[in-house]
């Protein structure tokens, strides 16, 4: 064994010079677009605020402190005190968590069923693909934040339960997607290989058009991140998302907006936060998108 | 030509079908939400402490003995007789509270509307003609901004600035509270039934009370349909029919606004008939905060009251509505588009 080898003779040290080559001009490229950069820069710092807010919080952010209730930002409270005497500023830092656990519950269950079904739906085609279609066209047709709605008004508010019905609503463009990439695939020559190597149906959809099918859901998921936490701080102002004492910042707004005239900056700081974060996922979404989509490649 | 006459016909036929899939299949999700989920309705009806028989009574009457297929079919006829069921919290037929206050909901969802289409598309042209130069970034910030802020936070800051602190505009509410009643009901959109009534000073009250509202949705909706107008020009302008006109001498202007934004126009339908299903749903939040006497306000109101019947009748006409606006520009697309006439629909 050397321990320098020629990158010919061992291809599977080539292969990973090569993608570590593509990730460098990838990550050179995405650089060049500052917007991008931001959008990274506040993701970043979302998750770093919600992994370190015990440290980062001045205050518990449930202990109440009647005597200082609505209290002005000063050094003490940095962003005022809430209706209880909460410290805003450390509700908010713990808040972080909670938009952080929606966005990802939201993620992880919509992105795998719309992409198994679309995957099935393109490369099994026939009545399943009809079918599938017609439903995912149903949920299409349907007002997201309403059903949304309607679904947590009758399974009961919550925090699981809005992402619940945030997840209900946000399958079908995924399972599109998968669908159209899939039917690509379904004609390839490895696919036929595969098939003619004995492979079953369920070994072709989850080895072989499953990982094609990954990379443009990726991006559609980033793109989506940005409207995921819109809907979920409408749930919550409206109330049907996380319930007190949680400090989510759509509930957190919704229990302060009979302060807005006399109190501003009780319902209005959450609301700056939510804009910062889902600014971050757009910049980052547009970014990622303008890097990957290939008509816009070739336009540069 | 009767080949070609049965192929519309054909066309037609199964573009009335894929609309009543959809519809059904709209009236499945609602009938599954609040039939299905809440385990037992009799039960939510009567409450734990009723006796065996009230429930049983209640649950007979329900017809929740019949099977599922059969209760989803009474559920469908009732709907297609206009019964969706008695609003626990009004007491009146939902049907009637919605007709009450959906007239509400679509004028000002219109107005936003047109606000968007009459800014937005223009920005998007603007930005796209002026690619990465500083029309371009300016444009791209506006829209960026109108569509990452949640528009019921923007509704309650847009109220502390300009009603309460500037005094701008009027508060909350459709009208003031003591012109409330006095317009005659015609067709439910306030700014016509006073005009028609002859009331100006109650229109212009209600112009007063209408410009915010309508102006953050309108801005929600310019967010989207900028920066769809944005993507869809700077498609068309990197055409070579572009190349070729510019080359034979026409102007910047017929260029952009002959060549290039009727091509664009087709993908723009779609795009504004989606941003107008946007707005209806939008609206929800934004009623919530003005007071709005709209459909948004009173599905948050029967949510509230857990009055089911009243949510998911409001959610199937926003729905249904929705889908027939989808679908409307469906049908424009293809009368726009040379290319798709005389084609398999």
């Amino acid at each position: 064994m050397s321990v320098v080898s020629d990158p010919i003779e061992d291809p599977r040290r080539a292969l990973r010079a090569a993608r570590l080559g593509e990730f460098r001009v990838f990550v050179r490229r995405f650089l060049r677009n500052p917007l991008g950069v931001v959008g990274f820069a506040i993701v970043v710092l979302l998750v770093l605020v919600a992994i370190f807010a015990p440290l980062l919080a001045t205050h518990d952010p449930y202990l109440p402190s009647l005597g200082k209730r609505l209290s002005a930002p000063s050094a003490e409270f940095w962003f005022g005190a809430d209706e209880l005497g909460r410290d805003i500023y450390s509700r908010l830092v713990y808040g972080s968590r909670l938009t952080l656990f929606i966005v990802g519950l939201v993620i992880v269950t919509s992105a795998p069923i719309g992409l198994i079904i679309g995957a099935v739906s393109g490369t099994v085609g026939g009545w399943t693909d009809r079918i599938f279609m017609r439903i995912t066209d149903v949920f299409l047709a349907v007002p997201k934040l309403l059903l949304a709605l309607a679904f947590v008004a009758a399974l009961g508010p919550g925090i699981v339960n809005a992402a619940l019905a945030i997840t209900l609503t946000a399958w079908p463009p995924y399972a599109r997607l998968a669908r159209a990439e899939a039917m690509v695939v379904r004609n390839s020559d490895y696919v036929a290989a595969a098939r003619l190597a004995g492979a079953s149906p369920f070994r072709i959809i989850v080895f072989h058009v499953i990982p094609m099918c990954l990379s443009s859901v990726i991006v559609r998921v980033t793109f989506d991140m940005a409207g995921i936490i819109l809907t979920a701080a409408g749930l919550g102002f409206i109330g049907l998302g996380a319930q007190p004492p949680l400090p989510e910042w759509g509930a957190m707004i919704s229990t302060g907006r009979r302060f807005i005239f006399d109190q501003w900056w009780v319902p209005t700081i959450p609301g700056i936060a939510i804009f910062v974060v889902s600014l971050g996922f757009n910049l980052l979404g547009d970014a990622v998108r303008d890097l990957l989509d290939p008509h816009l490649r070739q336009r540069r | 030509m009767t080949s070609r006459a049965l192929r519309i016909a054909t066309g037609v036929g199964s573009w009335l079908v894929t609309v009543a899939i959809t519809l059904v299949g709209l009236a499945a999700l609602t009938f599954f939400i609040g039939r299905v989920i809440p385990i037992d309705p009799a039960l939510k009806i009567v409450g734990d402490k009723a006796t065996h028989e009230a429930y049983q009574k209640v649950f007979l009457e329900l017809g929740l003995d019949q099977p599922l297929y059969v209760q989803f079919w009474r559920y469908i006829a009732g709907i297609l007789r206009g019964d969706f069921g008695i609003s626990f919290q009004t007491t009146r037929p939902v049907l009637q509270d919605l007709l009450t206050f959906f007239p509400a909901t679509l004028e000002l969802s219109t107005i936003g509307l047109v606000l968007g289409v009459v800014l937005g598309v223009p920005m998007g042209v603007a930005s796209a003609y002026w690619h990465e130069k500083w029309p371009d970034h300016l444009i791209r910030v506006v829209s960026l901004v109108g569509y990452s802020v949640p528009v019921f936070w923007l509704s309650l800051v847009g109220l502390f600035v300009f009603y309460y602190k500037l005094g701008w505009v009027a508060g909350p509410g459709q009208l003031d509270v003591f012109y409330n009643g006095v317009v005659t009901r015609v067709t439910g959109f306030i700014l016509v039934d006073s005009l028609l009534g002859g009331q100006t000073d109650v229109f212009w009250n209600a112009v007063g009370h209408m410009t915010l509202p309508a102006i953050l949705l309108g801005y929600y909706s310019l967010a989207y349909i900028a920066r769809m107008t944005r993507s869809v020009m700077l498609d068309e302008l990197s055409r070579e029919y572009i190349l070729a006109a510019r080359l034979k001498g026409a102007s910047e202007l017929r260029v952009v606004a002959n060549h290039a934004l009727r091509n664009a126009a087709i993908p723009l339908v779609t795009i504004i008939a989606l941003s107008y299903g946007g707005l209806l749903e939008g609206s929800v939040l934004v009623e919530t905060i003005f007071s709005w006497p709209g459909i948004g306000n009173y599905i948050y109101q029967s949510l509230f009251a857990a009055d089911m019947n009243a949510v998911l009748g409001g959610t199937l006409l926003v729905g249904a509505v929705y889908v027939l606006i989808n679908t409307l520009s469906d049908v424009l697309y293809r009368t726009l588009d040379p290319r798709s006439r005389g084609q398999r629909t």
